[in-house]
């Protein structure tokens, strides 16, 4: 019989589909198993890269593996840790804010003494040229919560100025820096809230020295 | 053969270009156009999928029942744009980083689906992946021009983080155009995307019409002759 004539039977196309989709999956699968490793290093360098960016200085361990989960607000949320001699000396969390355009994702670096030593926004869908100035790229406006804790301001002045807080708000965008503000003011309040937990997580939780 | 060779490249790069003339593909390219960069990038990888989908629907066409032909190339297309994706994702990982939401939306872009159904079926394995590399030369030149244009206009800069797509090596590609400019929003939203589209569209049509009455004068001074 001729491929013509073929192309025309209904088991055929069936055949055709099928095989289709067979090998077209095996090609998927394949190039999922051999990419798997690289994309998984790729986004652990990507997440020491930020998480480095909240925590200057040298810690003698990798914070990718001293880690401790402890429940949060909302959800379970994952601690890296950076160690001096031992001790933790500061630790590193993803606070999530609620911006105009959905989620701010952020990550804030808290230092033994609950102070701020750094947040970076990860992840947004703000306004580009009005909400976007939370980006460090954009404005400086992100390093001003650095050296701040819940007793400097105090608690009600941990807010954007137009809500009577001590934070500048954006010419245009009130929402955004708002969010964040809340994230980062969570932030504090669920290390205060941990701060056993946190710091004195013994050096068996996971901790290895290479 | 040189001479379709040379027709398939004038038909992809203008008379036939996938946004100036057929109009398609729209959504990439209003989305990502807010950079020449940005632009650039969703173009070349445009590309690298039209050049794979026309060939491999070119190479399988006897095969492929007319009446499934579609699923067929879908599932194809999905498929390269997927290992594009995933070893963007695993091999040239800040790449990703600027292109990654957009690459999915090639599957999207009905101009890969058209250029299967339209040419590729018809035609041998090297005229299609002419073709898809024409045409995607074309989508990549649409883009890069929108682009520009929007980056200009919007934040006073030409090719910003050109070093992200292409290398260190292409960093002096990053020109400020506009020193000091305060940025005009609009240009960088959707709505500013649409503006330039039309403002292009309108320039090659007076461009056309002037070719087509220079044409018709011409013929009509050798008929007179």
């Amino acid at each position: 019989m001729k491929l013509e004539e073929l192309r025309g039977k209904l088991g055929y196309q069936g055949i055709l589909l099928g095989g289709v989709a067979l090998l077209t999956s095996a090609a998927l699968a394949y190039a999922a198993s051999i990419t798997e490793a690289d994309i998984k290093a790729a986004e652990a360098a990507d997440l020491k890269q930020s998480l480095t960016q909240v925590l200057p200085g040298e810690y003698e361990n990798d914070l990718l593996k001293d880690t401790i989960a402890l429940p949060g607000k909302e959800g379970e949320v994952l601690v890296y840790r950076g160690r001096r001699a031992g001790n933790v000396e500061a630790v590193v969390y993803r606070v999530v804010g609620h911006g105009y355009a959905g989620n701010i994702v952020c990550v804030m670096g808290v230092s033994r003494e609950g102070k701020i030593l750094g947040v970076r926004v990860i992840s947004h869908k703000e306004t580009p040229g009005l909400g976007d100035k939370i980006e460090p790229a954009k404005s400086d406006w992100i390093h001003s919560f650095e050296g701040k804790w819940l007793g400097e301001p105090l608690a009600e002045k941990w807010a954007v100025k137009k809500d009577g807080g001590v934070f500048d708000q954006f010419a245009g965008a009130t929402i955004t820096p708002r969010g964040v503000v809340n994230a980062v003011k969570g932030g504090l309040e669920f290390f205060e809230a941990n701060r056993t937990a946190l710091l004195e997580g013994a050096v068996a939780e996971g901790v290895k020295h290479e | 053969m040189s001479d379709s060779y040379a027709r398939i490249t004038k038909d992809g790069l203008w008379d036939n270009n996938i946004v100036f003339a057929q109009i398609l593909g729209m959504c990439p390219t209003m989305a990502v156009t807010s950079s020449a960069t940005n632009g650039l990038g969703m173009g070349l990888a445009t590309t690298a999928v039209l050049v794979a989908a026309n060939a491999l629907v070119s190479a399988a066409r006897d095969f492929i029942s007319p009446d499934v032909r579609i699923p067929v190339y879908i599932v194809l297309i999905a498929t390269l744009v997927t290992l594009v994706d995933v070893s963007l994702n695993a091999w040239a990982h800040d790449l990703y980083k600027v292109l990654g939401l957009y690459i999915a939306l090639i599957v999207a872009n009905c101009a890969v689906l058209g250029r299967a159904e339209a040419f590729a079926a018809k035609n041998g394995v090297g005229a299609s992946a002419m073709d898809g590399l024409m045409m995607g030369l074309g989508f990549t030149f649409a883009l890069t021009t929108i682009g520009g244009i929007r980056e200009v206009l919007g934040a006073g800069t030409l090719f910003a983080n050109a070093h992200l797509l292409l290398g260190s090596a292409f960093a002096f590609l990053e020109t400020t155009v506009i020193p000091d400019y305060k940025g005009y929003l609009l240009m960088i939203l959707p709505p500013g995307g649409f503006m330039v589209l039309g403002f292009l569209l309108a320039g090659r049509r007076v461009i056309e019409s002037r070719r087509a009455a220079r044409a018709e004068a011409l013929a009509l001074a050798a008929s007179a002759t």
